[in-house]
Parts: C-alpha cells; structure tokens; sequence
C-alpha cells in the first residue's frame, strides 16, 4: 500500500497515548537540582577536611561518571553521563566516607554502586537499593578498619578529636562526649554547624537542611520524608535514653552521624522508596527506628546506612501493600 | 560412545549444576572462599554422586517407587560417611576447614536429583557418565568461584600469592555477601554462553 508519508505527517493530528500533560521536569534537571543542593556541604567539607576530602571527592565522582560511560557502552544503551545521575551516586558516596581514605578503596566502592548496584539492576531507575550506600556497606565489609580510621582534622581549631562523637558516644560515653566539646551548647553548635570529625559531607547539619529545603521547595523530596525520619530518631533516642526512660539526647542524635545527609538525600531517592506518601511516611519512620536500634543496640556505632537499605528491601512490600485509593473509587 | 560422552559433557557446561542447573548453591557460598577448600568439596562431590548414580542404577529395578527416596537417602548417606572418614584419616586439616558441609553432602539438592531424573532410569555405565559429567561440572564450578575469591579477595592462589603483598584486598568476597555477587555475575556468564552455543547448534 503506498501511502504518502508527507501529506500523512502534515494533515493528520498528532495521535499519542496518554498522559497528554506532561511536566517540565525531568531527570537531568532533578539530577542537577540535587547536585546543586549537595553544593554548599560539599564546599564546606573542602575548606574542613582540606585536600583529602577533595581528592576523595573528585575520585569518586570521576569513576563513577568513567564507570557508568563504559558500561552504557558495553550495554549499548544511550549514554546519560551528562545527566547527573552517576556524578550525584559518586558525590553521595564520597560524602559518606572518611576524608583520608585511600583512594583506590573510594574507586572501588564508586565502581560497585555504579556497576553492581545501579546497572546490573537494569540502570536507572530500576536499582532495588541505593547504589551509594550498597558501595558504603560493601566497603564497610571490606576495609572495616580503613573505614572507621578518622584522621585528626587540620584546618579547624575549634575540635581537636580524632573519632567521630557517635564514637566517643559509643566507646566512653555520653560525660566524656561532653567533655571533649567543652560543655553541651559547645557542643550542639559545633555540630550544628558541622565543626567535628566524620565523614566528608555528614558534618555540617546547617548546610545539609538549606540543601534539603531548596529540594522540598523545588518539589523533588516530601517533606514528610526528613522530618519523620529525623523526628522518629529525636523521640526514641529521647524515650530510651542512658539513664533510664525519658533521659536521652535527642538533639545530639539527630545531628550526630550521617542522619541529616541520610534523610534529606538518601532517604529521599525517587528510585528505592514507596511511591505512596502513606508508604513513604512507613519508610521514613522505619528507618528512623532502625537507625536508632543499631546505634544504640547495635554492634556500630552508626546505622543509617543501613536502616535505610534494609528499608529498600521492604519498599516493594510496602508498594503492595499500600495500594492508592482508585480516582472516583468508594470506600 | 558418541552417546556416553554427550551425557558426560553436558554435566560441565550446558547443565552445570551451579551455573545453569543452580542446585547445590549452599557449599558454593558456604566452602568457596580458598581454592583448596572448593577444589576438595568439588572432588568429594564427584567421588559421591559418581558412585551413588551407580549404586541407585543398579537397584533401580527392585526398589519399590514408593520407597525410593527413602532408599536414596541411605545410599548418598553411606557414600558420603566414606568419603568423609577418608578426609579425615588421610587429610585432617581439610577435613576440619570442611567442618559440618562435609556431612550436608548428604542433602545437597544436585546428588538426589541425579538419582531421581538419572540414574533411576538409566543403566549403570549411562549413570556413571552421568554422575562424572555432574561432578566435574560441579567440580569447575567450585574451583572457578573459589579462584576468583581467593585472587581478588585474598590475593592468594592455593595459598601462593599471585598479587603483590602491597594488594588490600576489600574482605567482602571472603565474606558470603561477596560469594553472592560472585555467583551471580558468573551464572549471567554461563548463561551468556549456553545461550551462544545453543543459538549456534540451532
């Protein structure tokens, strides 16, 4: 049948399936956006932990960009590594490590979220866990004492500690905690403003909050999601505290550890959690009560890493579970 | 002869029984963290299912069906207490790096199932190519996984170093989270292959 494909293309209308409306967002904007926002935490962390942070940093981000180009070339899939996806996995990962890491041991761990946790999951999109924090477990597993070595920080003369305060919390105990700071307001503001040891990009709270808010803003992270997970870990860490019933530091432990950087951008990842707000709010209070478990039960002495990936492997059970209400459905 | 050889060979690539077939996962998680220990497992296997393929072939013919796993279940035990007392007398330090999956051979799924979908329908000598193809094929399979465990997790080959003593090895393939991801990479392999050869022969 030889029908004119010129006079096709200009007389019919344009038949598509739905949607019809279409959002301007799209991944490289969200992906960039979230880059953006990790921006003024990863600056502070140069000027905090000097060189070391950077070179982590930088190798990090450039393997994982160098990894996920090679193998959408050997998948032949189109290559997106402009799309800020791989830079964003590397950055994250870096900012969850100590500064004075070797390098090869952050190559590594950056190849293993692009390679085994991201694309051998089917690539973007379809990765069951977060890929910067399988890298962080997997090098957790591998280096555990490489992993937990925080070398004395340079630039700042405000704390002079060479172990992180969950560290101190955990090994000498809340009085020396203190102790190390000055007093308790010494202490909350230095955490506040992210003056203590730990890893890259965990350290500054404030920063890590801007970034947050300018993604709620932005509309890309729920604002439920950081603040029930943060408030789940003040509340029980509150609740069960050293000295019996109602006795604990919240606000230590919701600025100590990874847990603002775990909230605002891991717990956050459009990918790995429930698509559902009621099963986004399960997740974030999940894992909120299995950060504080494993911190203060737990053999380590942080647990957000992995409260959030135990998480993701209950979030296709919560998606079934939490199914959405049918539009124009009766109860 | 032809014949014999094709039920021999299949054991090694085509229905291997951990890369294709994927029973008996267990031990390769559980012993494949040195060559050694893979390599001993892999033959201790061999010697197992080759023997117990015969055994069940040559009663194939008086064993009630109804009874029959029961009657197998004897058979794999006895074979594998022999093995297992061998170990011990002439290999004690293996034996005891083995420890309780030496006496889980008893259970593991690929002997039964070579008995079952085998030897129970097979002569003796069809049974014992049989049962040597699997061994081998489980054999390779251990040997593949243990090496790339102890090269890139320990930098060992056989307890000889092959990497430079500089090399820090990340300890999550010795761990079995790291078998895992091992197992899982060369199983896409041998799919890849087994798909290759059989687009081939079509």
């Amino acid at each position: 049948m030889a029908v004119n494909e010129e006079s096709l293309k200009m007389n019919l209308l344009t038949v598509s399936t739905s949607p019809h409306i279409t959002s301007s967002e799209s991944i490289p904007k969200i992906m960039w956006s979230v880059n953006a926002a990790l921006a003024p935490a990863v600056i502070f962390a140069a000027w905090h932990f000097g060189m070391p942070a950077i070179i982590t940093m930088l190798v990090g981000v450039v393997t994982a960009v160098a990894t996920e180009y090679i193998i959408q070339v050997i998948r032949k899939k189109e290559v997106t590594i402009n799309d800020g996806s791989a830079v964003l996995t590397g950055l994250l990962l870096a900012m969850c490590l100590p500064p004075s890491l070797p390098w090869y041991m952050t190559a590594f761990g950056s190849f293993l979220a692009i390679a085994v946790a991201k694309h051998s999951m089917g690539g973007l999109g379809h990765n069951i866990f977060n890929p910067a924090h399988i890298a962080r477990a997997a090098m957790m597993a591998s280096w555990p004492v490489a992993m937990t070595t925080w070398t004395q920080m340079t630039t700042s003369v405000d704390v002079v500690t060479s172990a992180t305060p969950l560290n101190i919390l955990k090994q000498q105990g809340y009085a020396k905690l203190i102790e190390t700071f000055g007093d308790a307001s010494n202490m909350y503001q230095a955490m506040f403003l992210g003056l203590r040891n730990g890893s890259i990009g965990e350290t500054s709270a404030v920063l890590l909050i801007l970034g947050g808010i300018f993604l709620i803003y932005k509309g890309y992270i729920k604002w439920e999601m950081p603040v029930l997970m943060i408030g789940t870990v003040g509340l029980l860490t509150w609740i069960f505290g050293p000295s019996g019933l109602f006795t604990g530091d919240p606000l230590f432990h919701m600025l100590a550890g990874g847990l603002m950087i775990g909230a605002f951008f891991m717990a956050t990842d459009m990918v790995t959690i429930p698509i559902t707000r009621k099963g986004k709010i399960i997740f974030a209070v999940g894992a909120g009560v299995l950060t504080v478990l494993i911190r203060l039960k737990g053999g380590y002495p942080e647990g957000v890493c992995y409260a959030i990936l135990l998480m993701n492997c209950v979030t296709p059970l919560i998606d079934r579970f939490i199914v959405p209400k049918k539009f124009g459905a009766r109860r | 002869m032809k014949e014999l050889w094709s039920i021999f060979s299949k054991g090694i690539l085509m229905e291997n029984p951990i890369f294709v077939l994927a029973l008996s996962l267990c031990p390769a998680l559980a012993v494949t963290s040195s060559v050694t220990n893979a390599l001993t497992m892999g033959l201790t296997v061999m010697f197992v299912i080759t023997v117990n393929n015969m055994t069940i072939s040559l009663i194939r013919n008086f064993v009630n069906p109804k009874v029959r796993l029961p009657v197998y279940i004897v058979s794999i035990a006895t074979i594998v207490t022999v093995a297992q007392l061998v170990l011990q007398a002439y290999f004690p330090l293996l034996y005891k790096a083995l420890g309780i999956y030496l006496a889980l051979v008893v259970v593991f799924a690929i002997i039964l199932a070579r008995a079952e979908v085998f030897a129970s329908k097979n002569n003796v000598i069809r049974s014992c190519c049989d049962g040597l193809g699997m061994g081998v094929g489980f054999a390779v399979a251990m040997v593949i996984i243990g090496a790339v465990r102890e090269v890139f997790g320990s930098g060992t080959f056989l307890g000889y170093h092959v990497l430079p003593i500089s090399y820090d090895a990340p300890l999550l393939l010795i761990l079995p989270a790291g078998a895992f991801i091992v197992i899982g990479y060369l199983i896409g392999g041998a799919r890849i292959l087994v798909n290759r050869i059989e687009k081939s022969k079509a």
